[in-house]
This record gives C-alpha cells, sequence and structure tokens, in this order.
C-alpha cells in the first residue's frame, strides 16, 4: 500500500509538471525552481506535511519534496538556535543531497561524454 | 464556401491536435514520476532495515537515487527516458542530478573550471538560489510570528 500511495502522489506531482510545461511557455528549469520554492511555502503554511505522511517518497522524492527538507530544517533549527538557525537550518537539512548532486554530478561529467543526440 | 470550409476545418485541427498530446505526455510523466518515487520508497524501506534511522533514511535515499541518475545520465540512458517521460523524469530528485550532469558533459571542452564546474549549476544554481534563499525568508518569518 506505501509503494501504490508512493507511485499515485509522486505520478501527480509529476503530472503538474507536465501540464505546467505543456500549457505554458515554462522551460524545465523554471518548473523545477516553482517547485522547489512551492515547496517550501507548502511546508511553511503546513500544507506539505501531510501530503509527506500520506505519500512517503512520491512526496519527498519530487522537488518540492527538496522544498520540504529545506523548510523542515529551517523552522527546527530556528526553534533550537533562534536567528541563526534560519540561516543553517535549510542547508543543513539538505546538506547531503547537495553534496552528492556536486559530487556524483561532477564525476560523472568527468567520465562520461556526451552520446550523439540522433 | 469549400474555401473556408476548408480553413474553418484547419482551425478546428489545430485546436484538436495538442489535446490528445498533452493527455499522452501526462498519462507518460504519471507512470514514469510515479516509479522513480515507488523506487525511491524502495530505498528508503531497504536503509530503514538495514539500521539507519527515519532522518538519516530522508538523506540517503536522495543522495542514492542521485547517484544512479547522474550514472544513468552519463550513461545516456536517462535522456532516452526522458524524450517520452517530460516531467516525469525532470520534476523528480533525479532529474535535478540530470539537469546538472548534461550541460557539465556538454561544456567540457571549455575547461574543467569555467567549463565543467560552471555549467553544472545552470539548472541547478537558480534552483538552489530560490530553494534556499525562500527557506531563510521562512525561516526568518516563523522567527518574527512565533515571539
Amino acid at each position: 500500500m506505501e509503494y501504490v500511495k508512493a507511485f499515485f502522489v509522486g505520478g501527480i506531482i509529476c503530472v503538474i509538471g507536465q501540464i505546467l510545461m505543456d500549457k505554458t511557455k515554462l522551460t524545465p528549469a523554471h518548473i523545477l525552481v516553482a517547485f522547489v520554492t512551492c515547496g517550501v511555502i507548502l511546508t511553511a503554511i503546513g500544507i506539505y506535511e501531510p501530503i509527506v505522511k500520506f505519500g512517503g517518497a512520491g512526496a519527498t522524492v519530487p522537488l518540492p519534496g527538496f522544498g520540504y527538507s529545506l523548510a523542515k530544517g529551517v523552522i527546527e533549527a530556528v526553534n533550537k538556535d533562534g536567528i541563526i538557525g534560519a540561516f543553517t537550518g535549510g542547508v543543513q537539512a539538505t546538506a547531503g543531497g547537495i553534496a552528492a548532486a556536486t559530487v556524483f554530478g561532477y564525476i560523472m561529467a568527468v567520465i562520461f561524454n556526451p552520446k550523439s543526440k540522433k | 464556401m469549400k474555401k473556408i470550409n476548408q480553413k474553418d476545418y484547419a482551425n478546428y485541427v489545430n485546436e484538436k491536435i495538442p489535446k490528445p498530446k498533452i493527455v499522452k505526455n501526462c498519462i507518460w510523466a504519471f507512470l514514469v514520476g510515479g516509479l522513480i518515487c515507488t523506487f525511491g520508497q524502495v530505498i528508503t524501506n531497504f536503509v530503514i532495515k538495514y539500521g539507519l534511522d527515519k532522518k538519516a533514511a530522508s538523506t540517503a535515499t536522495p543522495v542514492i537515487l542521485i547517484f544512479l541518475s547522474a550514472l544513468l545520465t552519463g550513461l545516456g540512458v536517462y535522456d532516452k527516458i526522458g524524450k517520452r517521460a517530460g516531467a516525469g523524469s525532470i520534476v523528480p530528485i533525479t532529474g535535478f542530478a540530470n539537469s546538472i550532469v548534461s550541460p557539465a558533459m556538454e561544456f567540457k571542452r571549455e575547461g574543467f573550471v569555467l567549463g565543467v564546474a560552471a555549467k553544472m549549476f545552470t539548472v541547478a544554481g537558480p534552483v538552489l538560489v530560490y530553494g534556499i534563499g525562500s527557506s531563510v525568508f521562512v525561516g526568518i518569518l516563523y522567527l518574527l510570528l512565533k515571539k
């Protein structure tokens, strides 16, 4: 059941992205930025947390989930450290993902060459 | 009369053409996006089973997904999936890793600093700027409202 929920919630979030791509002139870059920011805002106003509770990885794997981690990290850190937490919380909570993306991205880009596009 | 009818018909067809495409794109996005997320759930459950707590698992899952996606992008597989899947392969965190590796490979001949390292962040940079930026904003707002 957990997997069905993840599939469903993740699928729906991707469909929203697809509709935005087809119906508007937004590029993938704009959509990624919009989704992360939406994730932060929706988490801050308490809407995204129930979606995560329901959908599990279906809500955390798509980019709004990245925003969710950022916002959740910030709020926890503010509760603990006050104003400093506002600056440290988000990056701290997502540090693993950011470092992995930087390191693995770099390694793969150095090892491999682009495949010719047909 | 016939000409007008043909024009009307052309307009009618133009109106009708994109719709099935959007439906088809959405189905692909739903299936591929859903599968990637299900796979994420499989990884989460797997690492929890092998002793990670929930918080560590929520870091380990994106790290593993990012690694796999970066590898598949390097091998040229991810972009093949992406042709069909559209947003289904862009919106998950794997699409974020894809957006880092693709331009970095492409611009390798411009060098390892201004080519690879700089172009890695053509899409990821804005995502981090707005993501981290809005999170700091939320943190400050939360602090002010809490008092």
